[in-house]
């Protein structure tokens, strides 16, 4: 138990979780403080998105403890710790294709998430006005009417992204957000992840690492479910265990 | 805007079609069709509760039932059985050994009513019932299958097994529910006689107006937030569990009202038809009601009328003339919507008749204006009415 729990916004300890025996996160503890950008770097199959999944209640810890705000995750619903503050981006776009970009957004909005909350939800001007304010954020704002499902992979992205920003969460994961990006998509979205990270806890696990360099606050690198290092990104670029198994020589 | 004219109860074009509908149901069905007839497309419409039910579920939320007639048969046993308690006074059964209890269970040697048929002899208990024994039942298997993530094919697969699981409770416990011949001979409401050619014709504009209740609470969910949020988790389940929302809910939300749009169906159908058996719950004409669907399209609750009123119409004339070829027609109508016109009727109609009425009159300057919006259940949402209308007459 660390003495400065109450500091860190999410808090993993001791997490482990088994696969019929295979331990794909093992032991990992690790703590994100407000404002930090934490990314997560490794090779394929270190456990990164697992990591993300057992945070968000996907997928069910062997052992361990995640406390996001004192709330303890692990016993929590996926919705549940969604509304408590914690959001997640998944690695290939996942909106609604045949919903309009408003409609993918407006499902996000913080309110009538009940059964009958959702029944009687009224799109009023401020849901209006927050939905024009963050697809001006995501540079969507002229494609408002138009369906999900024609929208390029990273206008998909963003519009995923735009989903979980109106959701406000405190701590925002984000797994790969800028795979498969073109290079100039891809300057545009560094330049909008700076901008939300700003007052926010992030999470993002990228294989970029100009990327990670551009926007890491500190750097985790998981290897075989564990963590091999973490801290700065000079440090951490410089560490001959990393160089071994992820960076190359 | 267009946003806003998306969250409109009706667009203009749906209250057309609305209104064709009630045309077609209100006024040109009464003034076509005899007595007989008429009843006939009553009771195709009391399957037309379960197809509106079946776009909601499957249509919209992905949801597919193959039981539906599980909730048609629990609502219209209900009804059959006050109307059976009515027409099992001491006087008319005098000739029982116990006199005052329906003869099915005399048959079988039953001296005594059981106590779950009591409260069946008031009328408000039954009407309640009609609706929530439905809801019940679809409440706890909503329950049982969705709070543990059993979607897809093993939803239909299991829900089939309850219509069988149903179907041969109900046969066995014949002393009970009157088994095989269901439950018959039902006479008066209320000491109304339901049997006369008036009565059938009052109670078809009964239906009527409760089928069209169903359609404005189905349209009404399907344009409110909820309608959106069944259509993203057809297609993107975990993107809404982690936009913070409980998925199961939200599906037996919507599987209960389906249940009760049902139950309501086998209540009319009891009422007009005069009884109700085992052979409306089980697997088969569960899987009819949703070939109703299918065909009518599954994503419009307009098609899904005009689907059942064609089908049964369809099976009608072509059992009386070729009673053995209606399953083969039924069979080869299922596998070409499957494979030619997956959105059914109402699919047909607004994406080959519509941009091609509309090209026609493209000319007329205003004409010009873009296919309709892009909102799924919006852009299917347009009935086949000629081909109704043809069914009609």
């Amino acid at each position: 138990m660390s003495i400065h729990q109450t500091s860190f916004v999410l808090s993993v300890e001791d997490l482990t979780v088994s696969f019929d025996g295979f331990k794909a996160v093992d032991g990992l503890t690790f703590y994100v403080e407000p404002n930090e950008c934490r990314v997560m770097i490794g090779p394929n199959g270190a456990g990164k998105t697992t990591v993300l999944d057992l945070i968000c209640g996907r997928t069910r810890a062997t052992s361990g403890s995640v406390r996001f705000k004192d709330q303890e995750l692990l016993s929590m619903r996926e919705d549940q710790i969604v509304l408590a503050g914690v959001g997640r981006k998944f690695q290939t776009p996942s909106v609604y294709e045949d919903l309009s970009v408003f409609e993918n957004l407006e499902l996000s909005f913080p309110r009538g998430h009940g059964v009958f909350g959702s029944l009687f939800f009224r799109r009023d001007a401020e849901v209006k006005d927050r939905i024009q304010e963050i697809a001006e954020t995501i540079f969507l704002a002229d494609l408002l009417d138009e369906k999900a499902a024609f929208l390029s992979h990273g206008q998909k992205q963003w519009l995923e992204i735009g989903m979980l920003l109106i959701q406000d969460p405190e701590l925002l994961m984000l797994d790969e957000p800028v795979a498969g990006m073109s290079v100039a998509e891809r300057k545009k979205t560094a330049e909008l992840l700076n901008r939300i990270i700003d007052h926010r806890s992030v999470i993002v696990i990228e294989h970029d690492m100009g990327f990670v360099e551009d926007i890491a606050t500190r750097v985790t690198v998981l290897h075989q479910g564990k963590t091999l290092s973490e801290g700065k990104m000079d440090k951490v670029k410089n560490d001959p265990k990393v160089i071994e198994v992820y960076l190359g020589h | 805007m267009q946003i806003d004219r998306k969250t409109r109860f009706l667009t203009r074009e749906e209250a057309i079609y609305f209104g064709l509908l009630a045309a077609v149901i209100f006024l040109i069905l009464p003034l076509a069709l005899d007595s007989f007839r008429l009843n006939l497309f009553g009771k195709y419409l009391t399957y037309a509760f379960v197809a509106i039910g079946l776009v909601l579920c499957w249509g919209a939320g992905g949801i597919l039932s193959l039981g539906q007639g599980v909730f048609f048969g629990l609502g219209g046993y209900a009804m059959a059985m006050f109307l059976k308690l009515e027409a099992s006074t001491p006087e008319a059964t005098a000739i029982q050994s116990t006199p005052g209890i329906p003869d099915f269970m005399d048959w079988n040697q039953i001296t005594a009513l059981p106590w779950w048929w009591e409260p069946f002899n008031s009328l408000a208990f039954s009407l309640i019932a009609v609706v929530i024994v439905p809801v019940a039942f679809a409440f706890i298997i909503g329950v049982a299958m969705f709070r543990r993530r059993v979607g897809g094919v093993y939803f239909a697969i299991i829900t089939q097994a309850i219509a069988a699981i149903l179907t041969i409770l109900i046969i066995g416990q014949q002393g009970f529910t009157g088994g095989v011949n269901g439950i018959t001979d039902l006479r008066t409401l209320k000491g109304w006689d339901i049997r006369t050619d008036e009565a059938k014709e009052i109670l078809y504009f009964v239906n009527a107006v409760l089928l069209f209740a169903c359609l404005f609470a189905a349209q009404y969910v399907r344009r409110s937030k909820l309608g959106r949020l069944l259509i993203a988790m057809r297609d993107q389940e975990d993107r809404v569990r982690f936009s913070g929302y409980d998925v199961a809910s939200f599906k037996i939300f919507v599987f209960c009202l389906g249940a009760a749009f049902a139950g309501i169906g086998g209540a009319m159908f009891t009422l007009q038809v005069g009884f109700m058996s085992p052979t409306l719950v089980g697997i088969v004409p569960s899987i009819e009601m949703v070939i109703f669907a299918a065909v009518g399209g599954r994503l419009s609750i307009l098609g899904a009328v005009y689907g059942t009123l064609l089908v049964n119409w369809a099976k009608t004339t072509l059992s009386e003339s070729f009673p053995e070829l209606w399953l083969l027609g039924l069979g080869a109508l299922f596998i070409a919507v499957v494979m030619f016109f997956p959105n059914g009727l109402a699919g047909l109609w607004s994406e080959q008749v519509m941009p091609r009425l509309r090209k026609l009159f493209a000319g007329r300057g205003a004409g010009a204006r873009p296919p309709a919006a892009p909102f799924p259940a919006n852009s299917a949402s347009a009935p086949d009415s000629p081909a109704a209308k043809a069914a009609a007459e």
